[in-house]
């Protein structure tokens, strides 16, 4: 393993930046590095270095036997994957897009998830499943949902979903060495790539060497007093933005970046929430039977005297994402339709 | 085959170039200097068939709007053949309200009831549907078939072969195309499958299937021909796989760093082949080949101005569609 030696450690290694792409792809060739057992398969993995750029320089570096392209076959591969982590190998393997997932559902939800409970938790299946996710560059409703909901519906995976180049290197470094299968989501809007609107902060600061951002543990991004807002991956940025404007105007908002939606850190947001009184959760997946529910709901049951305001929610209406600009702009989560609500909510 | 049928497949065959010649440029027009994929007259990914007209054209020939044809991700030399109405498309695939999903679809998600026309984004997942539609084609006693296209590469999706398989069981009216452009994305059709040819996996299902190997519209024309032929008469589903070419990138963007084979492939284009022999038999002169260009041209113009002059869809309608209207 390509362990940073002090001297690089401490010539101020976190202004090193990276972009998530980057940050994401270098947990994962230290993790092959470090463990023969780790291999990346999926569609495009290999020559292209992944569609979203989520594997590029590992067919280089750890040639076609650890890095392997697939046929366009996801029940085939991802059903693979399964097999060779029930003998205790530790895949990665790509679901390009999350929206595809419906042709390779059933080795998902009843074979990577279920298997460790059905033998009694004498099998595991230490695994990833990676997906692109997210919308807002009119891709079209069958390549621009998040569907984090349904993943985190289903009991049996671990589920995440990094905001910035740091957390996606700690947490797949985290997700490779879980012995459950993780599913690993990235918003292709904050994986900084040359060929899409750049978020500012989809290129930042990345700890070199071993780095491990623990699953299921929330980060407080933004420290305020007025409003909670928790979300995660993409909407992050732009709660961030809305809680920079709002300031000015005496508006102090917590953002709450969930990183993972199972498990849910419910404490860090019960937390917030006792601090502010007020809760808005930002969703770009579905509104309804979905995260933004499961997180309200929690702090209903939990401690809805907290609430100082009925809580709020920004998420998908509903709707397949459409294609025409104007239509997927209304739909989506955007920095105005945050900064309405959290207006709604301190006025209310 | 009759002179007016060969400047037929000619025509068409020019008029998918010059329309996809056509979204390129529209599509690259405002997205410089950065290639922003979300940014631009027409936003998101962009799948064009430059060189794989010989396939569109050469089915499409033996169909009217009352058959099917269900396409894939790189729709529109299906969507021209079979008749889709040029400006509603272009439309479409502007994003905006005259377009045939009024903007909500965009260019993989084409969907013209007029002509029985739709496509999916989603690989392999368009052959269960066209075996549904022959199904109803048989059940109301019809001689309608459906045409299921998919490229070489979704033939390793489960959704192909139970396709297959079923239309197989029932005898239903479907004609399954395969494109073969040799590549799906980045991975060569040596890399996915051990069969050379997947005209050959028919044969596991019980049907006929055939590979024209040298992408020509007229042997695309007559393998079609008979395919069509046998599901009207009622004998059931077969199998054409093409051996066509993939003129550009995968998609808009890709810059085909993995691709071992550019070299060899614009000597490969079957338009000017095909322009040659028609020229050779003095089926077309300079004069008509000029001509049929230019009519292509105003065409596609037309649509491209239909859909810039057609205006964008207004957000407070977003929520419109997701249920059907009492
Ligand atoms: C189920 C599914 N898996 C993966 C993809 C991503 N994808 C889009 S096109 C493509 C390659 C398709 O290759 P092929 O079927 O040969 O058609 P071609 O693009 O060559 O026309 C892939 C992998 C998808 N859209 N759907």
């Amino acid at each position: 393993m390509t362990l940073t030696d002090a001297s690089a450690s401490s010539s101020a290694p976190a202004h090193r930046k990276l972009s998530t792409a980057k940050a994401m792809v270098e947990a994962i060739a230290q993790e092959m590095e470090r463990d023969e057992d780790v291999f990346v398969l999926g569609e495009d993995v290999g020559a292209y270095g992944g569609i979203f750029s989520s594997t590029t320089g590992l067919l280089d570096k750890f040639g076609p036997r650890r890095v392997m392209d697939t046929p366009i076959s996801e029940t085939a591969f991802i059903g693979a994957a399964i097999g060779a982590a029930v003998e205790g190998m530790r895949p990665v393997v790509e679901l390009m897009f999350v929206d595809f997932f419906g042709v390779c559902m059933d080795q998902i939800y009843n074979h990577m998830a279920k298997i460790h409970f059905e033998s009694g938790g004498n099998v595991t299946v230490p695994m990833v499943l990676t997906a692109a996710v997210g919308g807002g560059y009119s891709d079209g409703a069958q390549h621009s949902q998040c569907l984090w909901g349904t993943f985190a519906h289903l009991p049996g995976m671990k589920v995440v979903a990094p905001s910035n180049p740091a957390d996606a290197k700690g947490l797949m470094t985290a997700a490779i060495r879980d012995d459950n299968p993780v599913v690993y989501l990235f918003h292709k809007g904050v994986m900084g790539l040359p060929w899409m609107a750049k978020n500012r902060r989809s290129i930042g600061p990345v700890p070199e060497g071993d780095h491990v951002v623990p699953i299921g543990k929330a980060n407080v991004v933004r420290p305020g007093s007025d409003v909670t807002i928790v979300t995660l991956s993409l909407s992050v940025h732009h709660a961030l933005d809305v809680a920079e404007e709002l300031a000015p105007r005496g508006i102090d908002c917590e953002v709450v970046d969930l990183r993972s939606v199972v498990p849910l850190d419910t404490d860090t947001v019960l937390e917030s929430v006792g601090r502010t009184g007020r809760l808005l959760v930002v969703d770009e997946d579905y509104l309804s039977f979905g995260l933004s529910g499961e997180v309200i709901a929690r702090v209903a049951e939990r401690d809805p005297g907290l609430l100082r305001a009925p809580a709020a929610r920004v998420a998908v209406p509903d709707v397949p994402i459409p294609y025409a600009r104007p239509l997927e702009y209304a739909v989506l989560p955007t920095p105005d339709r945050i900064r309405r609500a959290v207006l709604g909510l301190v006025s209310a | 085959m009759e002179p007016e049928d060969r400047l037929g497949l000619y025509r068409m065959m020019v008029l998918i170039r010059t329309y996809e010649e056509t979204i390129l440029r529209e599509y690259h027009a405002d997205k410089k200097p950065v290639f922003d994929i979300g940014a631009g007259l027409i936003p998101g990914e962009m799948h064009l068939s430059a060189g794989q007209e010989p396939v569109a054209a050469g089915v499409c020939a033996h169909l009217s709007a009352d058959d099917a044809v269900t396409a894939t991700h790189r729709p529109h030399h299906f969507a021209i053949a079979h008749g889709v109405d040029l400006e509603k498309m272009t439309a479409e695939i502007f994003g905006r309200v005259d377009g045939l999903g009024r903007g909500r679809g965009g260019h993989m998600h084409l969907f013209d009831p007029a002509t029985h026309f739709s496509c999916s984004g989603i690989i392999a997942e368009g052959y269960p549907p066209a075996v549904g539609q022959a199904l109803a084609f048989q059940r109301r006693g019809t001689d309608r078939v459906a045409v299921a296209v998919t490229g070489e590469g979704a033939a390793n999706q489960g959704a192909f072969h139970e396709a297959l398989n079923l239309a197989a069981l029932w005898k239903l009216p479907v004609v399954f195309v395969v494109e073969d452009n040799d590549w799906g994305i980045s991975v060569p059709r040596s890399a996915s499958t051990c069969v050379t040819s997947n005209a050959v996996r028919a044969a596991g299902y019980g049907i006929p299937g055939h590979r024209v190997e040298d992408n020509s519209v007229e042997a695309v024309h007559e393998v079609a021909g008979e395919a069509v032929a046998r599901a009207r008469a009622g004998d059931g589903p077969s199998l054409i796989e093409v051996h066509t070419l993939r003129l550009w990138g995968h998609f808009e963007g890709d810059a085909q760093g993995y691709r071992s084979d550019l070299e060899g492939v614009p000597g490969r284009d079957p338009l000017p082949t095909y322009e040659k022999e028609l020229l050779a038999a003095g089926m077309l002169d300079d004069a008509a080949v000029s001509s049929i260009a230019a009519q292509a041209r105003d065409r596609v113009e037309a649509a491209v101005a239909f859909a810039k002059r057609s205006p964008e869809p207004d957000p407070d309608t977003a929520l419109d569609f997701v249920f059907a209207q009492a």
